[in-house]
């Protein structure tokens, strides 16, 4: 019965969702001395199944608050966001690890799993795979940022979601590090295929992990780019190929 | 420690020794009064209707106390409003509410208990307000993008988040509740370690009042470390 049930987790996880988003406004209210503020405006687009969704723009954009707006934290908008019938297989990857200091690594991924749940027996599993299965029984905050990051991935990888949503996952490490996690997303991702929407400023990373790229401006409030990316693998991990990309892309 | 604490023993039966005065008894003559009163029972009847009288004050003040606290914590509109009452409850000296409690009340146990609650209750408040005002959006987001529902998110989101505040408040608590139910017991009972304090002060007998408050120091003192300290260890113990 169990093992049925993980066919048909699989079956159905193999899936990835499609996603309508539509954002007519988005309003700051004023706060103190600053005024209200028009963050989005007029956005609108869909995200094809198992497709990898980058949004891109420098700081302020309101890219994050757009991500949001998509996972349902923030409904103070003017519009509609539609994530199919598979809203409850959304997993977020925080800008911070979010992890609760308070349990060990095995238990915050346990706990986004319902109780008596057959993933439950992945967990360990998930750890190992993305590399902390020395560090299943370890409070959080004895980790390095790294591979507090490495557990918020197989926090949200455990679910075999439907969406996948990340804002800026990677920032504040070293290159190196981020690296690393990126091509673990890459592999995660692979073996399991599912629509992601990811935040971020950084344009190479946008290159090399994005299948198409939104970009927003500052001011404009809106989308003022939107284009496919389609590199190979062997490409992504070529810097010259991602390099001239990004300025074929970014130059425009 | 223990050095440090027979050290001070040694100087105060020196001076004991010394001075020669009864109102100044030697370590000896305190402990032959503590020896006795245990013998015959009083010690433990006054020490145990104490105790009962500080876990329920305790108990109360901390329960009604963290409602409040948390509450103001949440809605703005009333922490506005009720942050003057926390002030001038916070202010109100501790013998004015053991005055008018036994004066409303009458010479009960219920008004004594009342009184050290009021005393202790803006406190706790004061405490969990601050806990409640520094709970986490952040963990509350992603308590909500993976669907824990209440029970888990109370559970392991909010009340660990709260527990350092609670611990705080429970050790300050406690010191401070043991101190006033001496008081309110000086003042209306007729039993427990304050109302023993008083007959032995109406006799001017220091060896009594040396006696007790020693008794009392060491039963605290074995609360303090064998329950409070473990607990705030144990709910810390993820802390780097």
């Amino acid at each position: 019965m169990a093992a049925l049930n993980a066919l048909e987790l699989e079956k159905e996880a193999s899936q990835g969702a499609a996603i309508h988003v539509s954002v007519r406004s988005k309003i700051f209210p004023p706060v103190g001395d600053r005024e209200a503020q028009l963050v989005l405006k007029d956005i609108s687009f869909d995200v094809a199944p198992r497709s990898f969704l980058v949004i891109t723009g420098p700081s302020g954009c309101g890219k994050s608050t757009l991500l949001n707006i998509i996972a349902g934290l923030d409904r103070d908008y003017d519009g509609s966001v539609d994530l199919g019938p598979a809203t409850d297989r959304l997993a977020f990857i925080f800008q911070t690890p979010r992890l609760l200091p308070w349990r060990t690594v095995y238990e915050n991924i346990a706990l986004a799993l319902p109780k008596g749940d057959p993933r439950h027996a992945r967990i360990a599993g998930m750890l190992e795979r993305v590399g902390l299965g020395q560090a299943m029984n370890a409070y959080p905050e004895r980790l390095s940022l790294g591979m507090q990051r490495r557990a918020a991935l197989a926090r949200g990888f455990i679910l075999e979601p439907e969406i996948l949503l990340m804002d800026e996952p990677f920032v504040s490490l070293d290159e190196q590090t981020a690296d690393s996690l990126r091509s673990l997303l890459m592999e995660l991702w692979h073996s399991h295929p599912t629509t992601v929407i990811f935040v971020t400023h950084d344009r190479t990373e946008a290159i090399q992990l994005g299948t198409r790229i939104l970009r927003l401006a500052p001011g404009k409030a809106s989308v003022i780019q939107d284009v496919s990316i389609d590199l190979t693998e062997a490409q992504r991990r070529d810097r010259a190929a991602v390099l001239q990309e990004q300025n074929r892309i970014f130059a425009a | 420690m223990a050095g440090s604490l027979l050290a001070l023993a040694v100087l105060w039966y020196l001076i004991a020794a010394y001075a020669q005065n009864r109102y100044l008894p030697t370590p000896i003559a305190v402990f032959d009064v503590l020896w006795r009163e245990s013998a015959s029972g009083d010690l433990w009847v006054n020490i145990s209707a104490t105790l009962l009288r500080v876990a329920i004050a305790f108990l109360v003040s901390m329960l009604i106390g963290t409602a409040i606290g948390l509450a103001l914590g949440r809605f703005k509109t009333a922490d506005k409003f009720f942050d003057a009452w926390l002030i001038l409850f916070l202010n109100l000296p501790a013998l004015v509410t053991i005055t008018l409690c036994y004066i409303w009340f009458g010479l009960t146990d219920l008004a004594a208990i009342t009184a050290v609650a009021l005393n202790k209750i803006p406190n706790v408040a004061v405490n969990m307000r601050e806990g409640a005002r520094s709970l986490s959006r952040d963990l509350d987001e992603m308590a909500r993008i993976y669907k824990f529902g209440r029970w888990k998110t109370l559970r392991h989101v909010i009340l660990p988040q709260l527990a350092p505040f609670f611990a705080a408040a429970a050790r300050s608590g406690l010191s401070l509740v043991w101190k006033i139910v001496l008081v309110v017991e000086a003042f209306g009972r007729s039993s427990g370690v304050g109302y023993r304090l008083s007959i032995a002060f109406q006799e001017f007998d220091v060896s009594t009042i040396l006696a007790y408050a020693l008794a009392f120091i060491l039963i605290v003192q074995a609360i303090e470390f064998l329950v409070l300290q473990p607990l705030q260890a144990r709910v810390t113990a993820w802390r780097r």
